[in-house]
């Protein structure tokens, strides 16, 4: 163990200040917006930094939540959540398998088209127009079929269906399993790892997804949270942003009504984070593996 | 020779019967969401009519593209994009680099693991969910302006001003991505051998000669990788964030291509569209294509295929 010098002690001392100044810049906007959304009008017009609501109250949410349609956008989010996941995991994972299998022909072949996929793509407006043929727009699927299987979530799969050892899979079949038995009874459960991370990769992009819904569905009725939050918050901040310009004044009622529309849209993925945090960070070791 | 060759690939499916219709229904989905809209890249040679289809409208050589260059939306917006992008390549592309090394200066386990999430959560949520937040935090009375409020700095809304808007594209995007971004640097800091420091310390190194000499070079693969991952999307510059955080005052800084392009598609001016879409994909898949080779050139081992 060497000395330190007091060089290394100031560096040490500036590197921690630095980070924890990031922390803080970081973090500071989601507190200020929490806070906002458990204020009064009265305090959120305060001066001071609002770390901590001066008297918490649940005014705004219950008025969000009570008058503003956001339920039923929160419950077409979650099935859009949960659909999409299932679709993404059924889909992928029985298209993965064949091409992690030696004897499936062609397979070179499939997966530089899937590659390629990754590379060059057809845009938006080719891709509207197919959705618009499909008889898809307004409804659901437009928003959980283009994603069922993509090359990425392909790629990671395979790659990890092929680290299972050849002689688990020949003495399932030895033991006169059929493929899709093979599959579904000796390499499914091997793979959970996997399995979870693509699943919850696919939950929180579903989530947050709201360009798709934006172009596909027209319904007000059908439209996702995300949506709803660009419609109620930014939408409406734009508009207002120059008139309170010239104005100087901001209405604070409506201030925290944003700032707890936002929030209801954050606290799900706020609640899981701690959670699934670990697993995207395996994740992101999965994809560098180079395929 | 080449009928044998056909039957005997008939032959491996039959084989593998099983095994093609699990793949099947999978890839044929891929096909239809992948593949069929790189067909409809054709209406941006055509004069495309509905009633026509795609293949059924008359061919229009290269109006659209010659109508692109010729016009100010699409010019603005390419020098927009290019703007951006350079930009973001500047100040946040380096950024979770430097990120990763800092954190890999720090010795006490709980305060980088403390600092490490904090700095992901960003990552998880929409830019509707960002612009959102963004939006009350950089108003006139918002937070941002609290804080600066103590350094005597007169209150700004931000976000309405159109000459803050590439400084706060760049900010709220390193705000955004640079702890997730540090993850696959901090991995490759992980792998280090530790005997290399020890040696460096024995010699006298300083902590920068450190950081400049082993750190550094042992993150060179890694750098390389991301940048040419990267540079595909060079004309992606970000089109969630940048469509959430913009204003009408700032409309006009702010507009890329892919705003260009949503413009034209709800405008139903599809053909140009798809005329601007191709050009941008087509000037990524260029930019990959040539930069792999580059990089091949300098170390046949590196690159991404």
């Amino acid at each position: 163990m060497h000395h330190r010098t007091w060089g290394e002690k100031v560096f040490d001392g500036v590197n921690m200040v630095l980070l924890l100044a990031l922390a803080f810049l970081t973090l500071y906007p989601f507190m200020y917006t929490l806070t906002m959304s458990l204020s009064t009008p009265v305090d959120a017009k305060m001066p001071g930094l609002h770390l901590l609501p001066m008297n918490p109250t649940l005014e705004a949410y219950n008025k969000v939540l009570t008058q503003s349609g956001i339920l039923q956008a929160f419950v077409n989010t979650t099935i859009r959540t949960v659909g999409g996941i299932t679709l993404v995991l059924v889909f992928t994972s029985l298209t993965a398998y064949p091409l992690s299998r030696k004897s499936f022909p062609h397979r070179g072949l499939f997966m530089k088209l899937f590659v390629f996929s990754m590379l060059f793509n057809g845009g938006l407006i080719p891709m509207y127009l197919l959705i618009r043929n499909l008889g898809l727009l307004n409804t659901m699927w437009a928003l959980l079929l283009p994603g069922v299987v993509t090359a990425f979530n392909l790629i990671i799969m395979r790659n990890f269906f092929q680290s299972i050892p050849e002689e688990i899979i020949d003495s399932a079949k030895i033991d006169g399993a059929g493929e899709l038995r093979t599959f579904t009874s000796v390499v499914l459960p091997l793979s959970m790892p996997v399995l979870a991370v693509i699943a919850l990769w696919s939950g929180v992009s579903h989530w947050n997804a709201w360009f798709d819904a934006m172009i596909y569905i027209q319904d007000l009725d059908k439209q996702v949270l995300q949506l709803f939050v660009r419609r109620t918050v930014i939408e409406e901040s734009d508009a207002l942003a120059s008139q309170t310009e010239l104005m100087h004044a901001t209405s604070y009622s409506k201030e925290t009504l944003k700032a707890a529309t936002v929030m209801i849209a954050t606290l799900p993925i706020l609640c899981v984070y701690p959670f699934i945090q670990r697993f995207f960070v395996k994740g992101i070791m999965l994809g560098s593996v180079k395929g | 020779m080449k009928h044998n060759r056909f039957r005997a690939a008939i032959r491996s499916y039959a084989s593998n019967k099983y095994l093609l219709l699990m793949f099947l229904p999978g890839f044929l989905l891929f096909l239809l969401f992948q593949y069929v809209p790189m067909y409809g890249i054709l209406i941006a040679f055509k004069d495309f009519r509905i009633i026509d289809g795609i293949l059924g409208s008359p061919w229009a050589g290269l109006k659209h593209f010659e109508y692109l260059f010729a016009g100010a939306g699409f010019t603005n917006a390419l020098r927009n994009t290019l703007i951006i992008a350079l930009l973001k390549y500047a100040f946040v592309f380096p950024a979770p680099i430097i990120l990763a090394i800092l954190l890999n200066e720090i010795r006490l386990n709980w305060f980088r693991r403390t600092i490490q999430t904090v700095t992901y959560l960003p990552h998880f949520f929409s830019w509707v969910i960002l612009g959102g937040i963004l939006f009350t935090f950089l108003g006139r009375d918002g937070g941002f302006n609290r804080i600066l409020s103590y350094f005597g700095v007169q209150p700004v809304s931000w976000l309405i001003e159109p000459s803050y808007f590439y400084g706060i594209i760049v900010a709220t995007d390193v705000w955004q991505s640079v702890g997730w971004g540090s993850i696959i640097y901090f991995a490759a800091l992980a792998g280090i051998d530790p005997t290399l420091y020890e040696a460096a310390v024995a010699d006298g190194a300083s902590r920068w000669r450190r950081i400049w000499h082993i750190t550094l070079p042992a993150l060179a693969p890694t750098i390389t990788i991301m940048l040419l991952l990267s540079i595909g999307n060079f004309l992606s510059v970000g089109f969630d964030q940048i469509y959430n955080l913009m204003t009408a005052t700032t409309s006009e800084v702010g507009d890329i291509l892919d705003t260009y392009v949503l413009r034209r598609l709800l405008t139903m001016n599809y053909e140009l569209g798809a005329a601007a879409g191709l050009f941008s994909s087509t000037f990524g898949l260029l930019l990959v294509v040539v930069a792999n080779r580059l990089v091949k050139l300098y170390d046949k081992d590196q690159g991404i295929w």
